[in-house]
């Protein structure tokens, strides 16, 4: 059979109707193509053939017997956070090296409800904490268009294996820019809904009032389809939000004249990389030719996003991995003196050493005499940031600016300084922590040919016209059509 | 801020994570780097400032107390590192 491996999900979906392909040739299409590449590439951690083709051969039979589903048969691929009942989920973790899950993440289950194969499980930094792929336990994920430099993270996995045409789409979660930064890095649309669209049950917790689960795909039209079938209220997870469901395609085809853009003077300023400025800019040319108009906005909190992340969410984090004990699952050392003993050897040995870092911050600011200072100060502050973006909503429709200040960058250029590390974050931290949805998608390359990517940030539940802002972009331009040499 | 060796010693003995003398150093020069960073959000005035944790300040629902789960023990105990008899197996923790 032969069939482009960088095929859309839309087109993948329309060649299924169309019976042109079969659900079970699709699977071995990126299987085999998953066996030839993944070595070199490392996205994936658990592949388990059988299970995908006996998803896809159930599928194919829904097909013949007449039965439909938004994405019956299209594959996907899941960032090793997500719980599948019977797949091992390692989180990236020793930790979780051989955990099996004992059931299904409501996301996931709502995808297979849509039709959706399982490809395998994604490489991702340690519990989602990094920027890198390189806290990775099973090694750093390779990016497709340069081995030599990182994909981003922390669903790094996710991104490579859909750059690399290795999967049509992937879903990944996104804390503090884990999401729309490794989409930029690998030249991929991706988006983080408003916190509380997709359900966190069964979605390895990280920092719970920050984390969201969101699509990567070739472009807006796919994370629109994707997150129909990803979103939905959850009565498992306490801050699932109780609404009906909605179609995010219903405007994409919406003309973008009247658009109002909101420019922050914080997101382009002198800590962006030239190209990345330049490559924003010329995209902004294109929204300006589509109808759009920019204003000069300013989000003066903004700054102190960084500093309040790295509160909550170690804080949060040190609470959530306090459960990694080695007493009911996972990790056990093999040699202690007594329980507490067993407790220290087995996280201290089970998890590695920006988790154990991200732990020990979290443990110091909610210790006690710290509280008022850090978490709850961080808190106020997040109030203070969300105040900015309201007020900026009165003069604009949606929020742009760059992904991240600088493109993928070389393995180990960072590795060894976690406050560089943190500091790549700097653009996408603040929509996790105010909770509203942002999404990333391709604009450009710098002058050593390295994808930038641009952001947009939207008010609360404002998905559908962001997907139409990018959709209506990727119509005029080809960025997002461009793969590597693989 | 500055972090002592027994502040590393101390967090580390909340945290249940075992540090090594040997490496209290390195994760104490590590930590304080963070915390020059996270400090930076010390100087700002928030008297009177709502804390924050949810964007659209939604409330916990409350649910009825019904049974919904099913037992499944045996499953969930598939991935214990050590259980017998629907147990898991720690250490000796009483004399």
């Amino acid at each position: 059979m032969s069939w482009n491996a960088f095929a859309t999900v839309a087109e993948t979906k329309a060649a299924l109707e169309a019976k042109e392909v079969s659900a079970v040739d699709l699977a071995k299409h990126y299987l085999d193509r998953t066996a030839q590449l993944n070595p070199g590439l490392n996205a994936y951690i658990t592949l388990n053939p059988e299970k995908t083709l006996s998803e896809a051969l159930s599928t194919d039979n829904k097909r013949s017997k007449g039965e439909v589903a938004p994405l019956l048969g299209v594959p996907i691929a899941h960032k090793d956070i997500y719980l599948i009942d019977g797949w091992r989920t390692t989180c990236g973790s020793k930790m979780l090296e051989n955990f099996v899950a004992p059931y299904t993440s409501t996301v996931v289950k709502y995808m297979a409800d849509a039709g959706m194969v399982t490809l395998g499980k994604l490489n991702m930094d340690e519990f989602a904490m990094g920027s890198s792929n390189e806290t990775s336990f099973f090694g750093p994920v390779k990016n497709p268009w340069d081995t030599s430099r990182v994909p981003g993270g922390s669903s790094g996995g996710s991104a490579a294996a859909v750059a690399a045409g290795l999967a049509p789409a992937s879903t990944g979660t996104d804390t503090g820019g884990s999401i729309r930064q490794p989409a930029m890095f690998c030249n991929l649309t991706g988006l983080k809904p408003t916190y509380g669209i997709c359900s966190r049950y069964g979605i390895i917790a990280f920092a719970s009032s920050l984390d969201q689960a969101g699509p990567f795909a070739q472009t807006a039209e796919d994370c629109a389809l994707l997150l129909n079938a990803m979103a939905g209220f959850d009565p498992r997870d306490a801050t699932s939000l109780d609404r009906p469901k909605e179609d995010y395609t219903r405007d994409l085809a919406k003309p973008l004249k009247g658009l109002r853009i909101g420019l922050p003077k914080e997101f382009f300023g002198e800590g962006n990389e030239p190209g990345v400025l330049k490559a924003v800019e010329a995209a902004l040319d294109v929204y300006r030719k589509l109808g759009a108009t920019t204003v000069e906005i300013s989000l003066p909190n903004v700054k102190y996003s960084v500093p309040a992340y790295y509160v909550v969410a170690p804080a949060e984090a040190s609470s959530n991995l306090s459960r990694f004990d080695g007493a009911r699952f996972g990790h056990r050392a093999k040699d202690y003196d007594d329980i507490v003993d067993m407790y220290k050897r087995s996280r201290a040995e089970g998890f590695g050493a920006e988790v154990k870092r991200r732990i020990l911050i979290g443990t110091y600011v909610l210790s006690h005499g710290y509280y008022d200072a850090y978490y709850l100060q961080a808190g106020k502050l997040r109030r203070l940031i969300a105040e900015d973006f309201k007020k900026a909503y009165e003069v604009c429709d949606v929020v742009i600016g760059p992904t991240a200040p600088e493109p993928a960058f070389q393995f180990g250029a960072k590795a060894d300084d976690p406050v560089k590390m943190y500091l790549n974050d700097i653009y996408t931290i603040c929509a996790n922590l105010t909770g509203q949805p942002a999404m990333s998608h391709p604009c450009g390359v710098d002058e050593n040919g390295l994808h930038v990517g641009m952001q947009i940030i939207g008010n609360y539940l404002d998905e559908a016209r962001m997907l139409n802002v990018a959709h209506q972009y990727q119509l005029a331009t080809d960025w997002h059509k461009k793969h590597p040499n693989i | 801020m500055s972090l002592s060796a027994q502040d590393i010693e101390r967090i580390a003995h909340l945290a249940r994570i075992r540090v090594t003398p040997d490496e209290v150093g390195q994760v104490q020069a590590k930590l304080e780097g963070i915390f020059k960073l996270i400090d930076d959000m010390q100087s700002v005035n928030t008297k009177g400032v709502e804390p924050m944790s949810h964007g659209l300040d939604m409330v916990l629902r409350l649910r009825d107390d019904a049974v919904t789960e099913k037992n499944d023990r045996e499953n969930l105990q598939r991935n214990a590192p050590q259980a017998a008899e629907g147990y898991f197996l720690v250490p000796k923790v009483i004399e």
